[in-house]
């Protein structure tokens, strides 16, 4: 019989992804907020002992704070379903879907987000084809300003923005270097919101949407870490109706990824009041200065409670599977 | 689109104090470059970034020995405060171990800090005003570069060879400054197995370079925490052996004996000296008695010659396997061959920008320190400074096969999109500098 009182946690963090840093601080404050609300909480690297330690531990539930390569790609999550550990968040299939930002793109397009248009290119295509013949071929349906980024991965790694066509190049070496898959994007400009989508039982819920205002204009890994770099709006500046059409739009592509618990969908809001999706996290950054955080506190509620509260519906969501 | 008319929230910059910092904070940030290294502590990772002594070649017994003698024999001293010059014996002993390197010196001149670091940001606190220049060698000390910048003075970086800094080069610097109104405080140096370079500076050249500062009225900061740690060859004496006058001197136990003790020193001429102590009273009252009591009784009780004897051989061994690994995996590059020390300093092709490559080799499982950080200025892209120090034989191995798949990889990449318009990375003088504990 589960104690709900008094849950065995196995929170994740660490990994071995570029986003190592990021998962480590977000892994300790899921801790702090789970154990000041009674559990008991364990703290794991997804490393060689981790299987073993969950056969030791027998944790009632896995929280996984894993940002990037196997805590969002489902590959974890896939695992974790096999031995039948409950776990926070998407399942494998959801997570693989979201993770991949141009797969992503096309599913919540579909659902009918807007979305930007872009062109996924893997780096065999440039030598294949000539890098200078497939730029060219680009430079007939791409105008600046463009955004490139991995098409894996988060923390605005990898991530250039391109303002002048010549600089392109460089950003897709800047991409590619952190993975052999670059999404080149059209760059909307507007406001930049994130929106938590959480489920605790009653269905997707929308948070109050956050606005990102960057000191130096980009939301960079250094506007994401350093506190005092960037302003949020919580909730964000927007008219009643694009307030509605955002809530709206991250729902969408919450239920049409087929995630779960929670998410954090961002989007740019067009001078028109149109959002247009840029990605959705599998896991989101739980960290200091992350944006799911503001918004569980503008809605009003304890990030303690909330973590509590999604380890919980993990729990009973597989006993409902197991049934 | 925005709601002017009625504001619902107010912006919130998460850091109420962010306006009030002073400027010479402006340095202080996370950055990508530093997350990057965070998986450099996963043991599937080789990590060649990190200048870490290999304390494991240190017997246990002599430390937990000398810890036991201390607290049996001195327990209520050692948990005292004590002097902020730094306990009387070891300041004694450390004058043997500098009579090593050629230097004779009164143990009334000796400073114990809490590592020698901690002598370096007291000496840039006493010299440095906000706009004041300091002569380094071109790389230097990354953690050095960073105190200066926190005193906000600039770095001009003078160019060194195989031999070290290079004389005439130093002159024209001076000469150049000095035209300008620059007003030049100190050459900070780290003449012998350099870090990151690995070079050595001749006894020649240290002889000039000391009468060109002279000369010049500019004061000499001598850091010398390798210089015991010679594979070969000893290297020449420690400038300070010559010049009592012109040189301050830092040493320290963190590669002789272990870091996480936290003893260095500094040796000053005596108005210097007198400053220097009232500066670590005021930062930090005194220098830990535990652990220099312990340090006093280990260079008291154990064979210490013998122990450097041991992590000579120890670093010479990695040392040789680095360059075999590197000539075998990287034939086509260039790089230093340091006759003591921690460090090879790398030249990549031109092509290549050595923190820009930095997330492919987190991929690959190699971590390494990118040149950049090495600079004030944004120098150093095409250099990648790898530690031997650490990691075993058989770990540097695997770890230079790796960082030959980053460059070749990366090299692949650019060659891709060779002709297609800009492929040079912005040039950047942010920190790029890793964590403490891998500098």
């Amino acid at each position: 019989m589960t104690d709900f009182e008094r849950l065995n946690v196995l929170v994740l963090a660490g990994g071995l992804s570029h986003e190592r840093d990021v998962s480590l601080r977000s892994g300790r404050r899921v801790a702090d907020g789970l154990s000041a609300h009674g559990h008991r909480v364990t703290m794991h690297e997804p490393d060689a002992m981790l299987l073993a330690a969950i056969r030791e531990l027998e944790p009632d539930v896995v929280w996984p704070a894993l940002h990037g390569a196997s805590g969002e790609n489902g590959a974890l999550r896939a695992l974790l379903t096999t031995a039948g550990v409950p776990f926070v968040g998407a399942d494998a299939e959801a997570a693989r879907l979201a993770w991949l930002k141009p797969v992503a793109k096309t599913v919540v397009s579909r659902a009918g987000v807007q979305t930007p248009s872009s062109v996924t290119l893997p780096t065999e295509t440039f030598r294949e084809l000539g890098a200078v013949s497939v730029l060219e071929a680009l430079g007939d349906v791409l105008a600046a300003p463009l955004v490139v980024k991995p098409a894996e991965g988060g923390s605005a790694q990898g991530v250039t923005f391109v303002d002048d066509i010549a600089d392109l190049p460089r950003a897709l070496v800047n991409a590619y270097t952190y993975n052999d898959v670059a999404l080149i994007e059209r760059r909307v400009t507007g406001i930049e919101v994130a929106v938590t989508v959480l489920d605790t039982g009653a269905g997707p819920v929308a948070l109050p949407a956050v606005e990102i205002v960057p000191r130096n204009g980009v939301y960079s890994f250094e506007a994401r870490y350093n506190a005092g770099e960037t302003s949020f709006y919580t909730p964000a500046r927007l008219t009643d109706a694009a307030t509605e059409k955002v809530a709206a739009a991250a729902i969408t592509a919450h239920e049409a990824l087929g995630l779960r618990h929670l998410s954090r969908v961002d989007l740019i809001v067009d001078p028109d009041g149109v959002p247009w999706f840029l990605e959705a996290n599998v896991l989101p950054g739980l960290t200091e200065t992350s944006l799911v955080p503001l918004a569980i506190e503008a809605a009003g509620f304890d990030l303690g409670a909330v973590y509590a509260g999604l380890a919980e519906r993990a729990i009973r969501d597989a006993a409902t599977f197991v049934e | 689109m925005i709601d002017n008319g009625s504001l619902r929230s107010a912006g919130n910059n998460l850091d109420p104090w962010f306006s009030l910092y002073a400027q010479r904070t402006a340095g202080l940030a996370a950055s990508e470059v530093r997350a990057l290294f965070a998986v450099a502590s996963r043991p599937e990772v080789v990590s060649l970034a990190g200048g870490m002594p290999y304390v494991s070649a240190l017997p246990e017994d002599l430390v937990v020995g000398a810890m036991d003698r201390v607290m049996r024999e001195q327990g209520p001293v050692a948990l005292q405060y004590g002097s902020g010059q730094g306990v009387p014996l070891l300041r004694e002993q450390i004058t043997d171990v500098m009579a090593l390197e050629g230097i004779s010196a009164s143990a009334d001149d000796v400073i114990v800090t809490t590592g020698s670091q901690h002598a370096l940001e007291l000496f840039a606190k006493l010299f440095l005003d906000p706009g004041d220049l300091v002569l380094a060698e071109g790389p230097s000390y990354v953690t050095a570069l960073v105190i200066f910048k926190s005193y906000q003075a600039d770095v001009d970086h003078v160019p060194m060879d195989e031999y070290g800094l290079i004389p005439d080069a130093l002159r024209e610097h001076i000469a150049n400054a000095r035209a300008v109104g620059r007003r030049i405080k100190f050459l900070y140096t780290i003449p012998s197995f350099h870090n990151p370079a690995g070079v050595t500076l001749t006894w020649e050249r240290r002889l000039e370079i000391l009468e060109i500062c002279r000369e010049n009225g500019i004061l000499v900061l001598e850091d010398n925490p390798y210089g015991l740690l010679y594979f070969g060859q000893k290297p020449p004496a420690a400038m300070r052996s010559v010049d009592e006058e012109g040189v301050v001197y830092l040493g320290t136990f963190s590669k002789t004996l272990a870091p996480g003790l936290r003893v260095g020193w500094a040796l000053a001429p005596h108005a210097i000296r007198e400053k220097l102590i009232l500066a670590n009273e005021a930062a930090v009252l005194s220098p830990s008695s535990f652990t220099q009591l312990v340090v006093s009784q280990y260079l008291g009780e154990a064979d210490w010659r013998g122990q450097i004897d041991t992590f000579r051989g120890v670093y010479r061994e990695r040392k040789e396997t680095m360059i075999s690994a590197l000539e075998e995996h990287l034939p086509e590059l260039s790089w230093t061959n340091p006759n003591g020390g921690f460090y090879v300093w790398l030249t990549l092709p031109e092509s290549l920008d050595s923190k820009a490559m930095l997330p492919r080799a987190v991929t690959e499982l190699v971590a390494y320190t990118p040149g950049t950080a090495f600079y004030a200025n944004g120098d150093g892209a095409q250099n990648i400074r790898l530690s031997f120090c650490y990691p075993t034989p058989e770990s540097i191995r695997v770890g230079v096969r790796r960082l030959a798949n980053v460059i070749n990889g990366e090299l692949d990449l650019l060659n891709t999109f060779a002709g297609t318009g800009r492929l040079r990375a912005q040039r950047v003088s942010a920190e790029t500098f890793p964590p403490s504990d891998l500098r």
